[in-house]
């Protein structure tokens, strides 16, 4: 007997569209004959100390629950890194150890807003800001970066700003372009926020993951800002640790008691086995988070001076390991660009529109591959391009 | 110079304008680099690793290692003892070493027998050598950062967000 009940799913979800990404997943998923620049995370496994200490956690049979705000350990350790970046929050009651930064996102956004507020996210951006702000009822402001460089400028966010507003969601180093908010921007952004009262969550996951002079600087840091921000940050990147969901949020004490609810009924705590891993990351995991660093970079470079070899207009990106080249010129939307090439070129590559209108035009290539792969795709991709650059040369103009 | 060193010791068969594209310089610059590394010698060869178990006719050469106590003469110390052993094709690695023996010499040979006889024969009876003790490899997990099992090495999804 089958369930014929109309109303049988929600209807908040039943809006709610699958990712993007999923269809170009389907067409890559059994093939091993592809090679996929159209992943989301590190090519390295965990650092082995880390995986080590997990290891001999499971092995003691430290396989309970934990605090609901996790281990008291591994939130002095966070709250001490977090210090780096002149971020003071209180080990106690200001710093939540979260399963990934996804897990915060969704706490935040529910533990701030209500029915009919708004909220401005910066386009293109990561695929799950949009939804999980749906799903709170909120109006959604999509604020497009891409004609100012890939990041969002304050005079932008203030012209969009109605007494209506609540949050304003930041990433840098933005996935998926790479690109970093300039100090001076993020100076003017924090004016703005303050002025009117509104939350910023900064999803700041691939702060560690920055390249040659450019330094992160966090918008929490800056003066006044601790009140309005709240900071959204993870393993998964730095220390190659997706698999293990595990990440921290920190804010003012009076929204951490809002989210630390949240967190208590829906997650209990982030999995104890990864919460060693991670503590232990952050004593002696340093080193390893260098060497993928420089890795990265360096794989970043050449993908760079590739994609303009190709003639794509390109922003050499500051930090994660996303690149962003602009394929218009070669006549093809993004999803046309990114389905041909998984089909003719055997590259898997994420169409920009998955990651919000303001990202059609371009698509996003992961350099955390393996170098002789991504030698190969980059001739691949520039076959694809000379094709298309000489068909539409031969065109009459419109 | 130090990140060019890290590259080709990671991979030597990159090529100089994939080092340039990844470091950010000429190929000119890259060139005059490793041409400097290789006339001082700190570049000293480019070989390839292989994994002796892994080759179709291998043959059935033999590996050990000697550790030998040294009595060290007045006005060489161990040096010249040394250069006397490295200089046998069969000798692979010498190294002096701290602790309870002084030099540690890798050797290779077709067979048991080829080891037994170069180190009763040779060896043991080099003047300086007062003792030696031989240890045969039984199998290499991993030499010199490279691994010798097989590893599955992407286990990542195709496309992620």
């Amino acid at each position: 007997m089958s369930n014929n009940r109309t109303d049988r799913f929600s209807k908040k979800m039943l809006e709610i569209a699958p990712s993007g990404i999923r269809k170009f997943f389907d067409l890559v998923i059994g093939r091993d004959d592809i090679i996929s620049l159209g992943v989301g995370e590190p090519d390295f496994p965990t650092p082995w100390v880390m995986r080590e200490e997990a290891y001999y956690h499971l092995e003691q049979g430290h396989t309970s629950y934990t605090s609901n705000w996790g281990l008291q350990e591994l939130r002095d350790e966070i709250a001490k890194y977090l210090s780096q970046y002149d971020l003071h929050y209180n080990s106690q009651d200001e710093v939540l150890v979260t399963i990934g930064v996804s897990e915060g996102i969704d706490a935040a956004l529910r533990a701030i807003l209500n029915p009919g507020d708004e909220i401005i996210i910066c386009e293109p951006c990561y695929v799950s800001y949009q939804p999980l702000a749906d799903l709170c009822d909120t109006k959604l402001i999509h604020l497009d970066t891409s004609k100012t460089g890939f990041y969002p400028t304050a005079e932008d966010i203030e012209k969009v700003i109605t007494p209506k507003t609540k949050a304003l969601m930041l990433c840098s180093p933005s996935n998926p372009t790479g690109c970093m908010i300039p100090v001076s921007e993020l100076k003017a952004i924090a004016e703005v926020v303050k002025k009117h009262e509104i939350w910023v969550l900064s999803d700041e996951v691939y702060c560690e993951l920055v390249y040659e002079d450019h330094k992160h600087v966090s918008i929490g840091s800056l003066p006044g800002m601790k009140d309005y921000t709240i900071v959204l940050n993870g393993f998964s990147k730095a220390f190659a640790m997706t698999g293990w969901r595990i990440g921290f949020m920190s804010g003012p004490a009076d929204l951490m008691d809002q989210v630390h609810k949240l967190h208590q009924y829906s997650a209990i705590c982030a999995p104890i086995m990864s919460q060693y891993a991670a503590l232990e990351g952050l004593k002696n995991g340093w080193k390893e988070v260098e060497r993928m660093r420089v890795s990265y970079q360096q794989r970043r470079n050449l993908m760079y001076k590739a994609f303009i070899n190709m003639g794509l207009p390109t922003i050499e990106p500051e930090g994660a390991f996303y690149i962003f080249p602009d394929i218009r010129k070669t006549g093809l939307t993004s999803a046309e660009f990114a389905t041909e090439l998984i089909e003719k070129y055997k590259v898997a590559v994420v169409p920009g529109s998955v990651f919000g209108a303001a990202g059609e035009g371009f698509i996003r290539c992961c350099y955390a591959t393996d170098i002789n792969k991504i030698k190969e795709a980059l001739n691949r991709m520039a076959q694809m391009v000379s094709e298309h650059s000489s068909v539409s040369a031969q065109l009459p103009k419109a | 110079m130090e990140e060019i060193l890290n590259l080709l010791q990671e991979n030597a068969r990159l090529s100089v304008s994939d080092i340039a594209a990844m470091t950010k310089k000429t190929t000119d610059e890259v060139q005059a680099v490793i041409s400097k590394l290789e006339k001082d010698g700190v570049i000293l060869k480019y070989a390839t690793i292989v994994n002796p178990e892994k080759i179709e006719n291998p043959g059935d050469k033999v590996k050990a290692e000697i550790e030998i106590q040294v009595q060290p003469e007045r006005e060489h110390g161990f040096d010249a003892l040394a250069e006397r052993i490295y200089k046998y094709p069969q000798v692979k690695s010498v190294y002096l070493m701290s602790g309870g023996y002084d030099l540690k010499v890798v050797i290779e040979g077709e067979s048991l027998q080829e080891v037994a006889f170069f180190v009763s024969r040779k060896l043991s009876t080099l003047d300086g050598v007062r003792s030696t003790k031989t240890h045969f490899f039984l199998k290499t997990y991993k030499e010199n950062d490279v691994l010798y099992v097989d590893e599955k090495k992407d286990n990542r999804e195709g496309v992620t967000a």
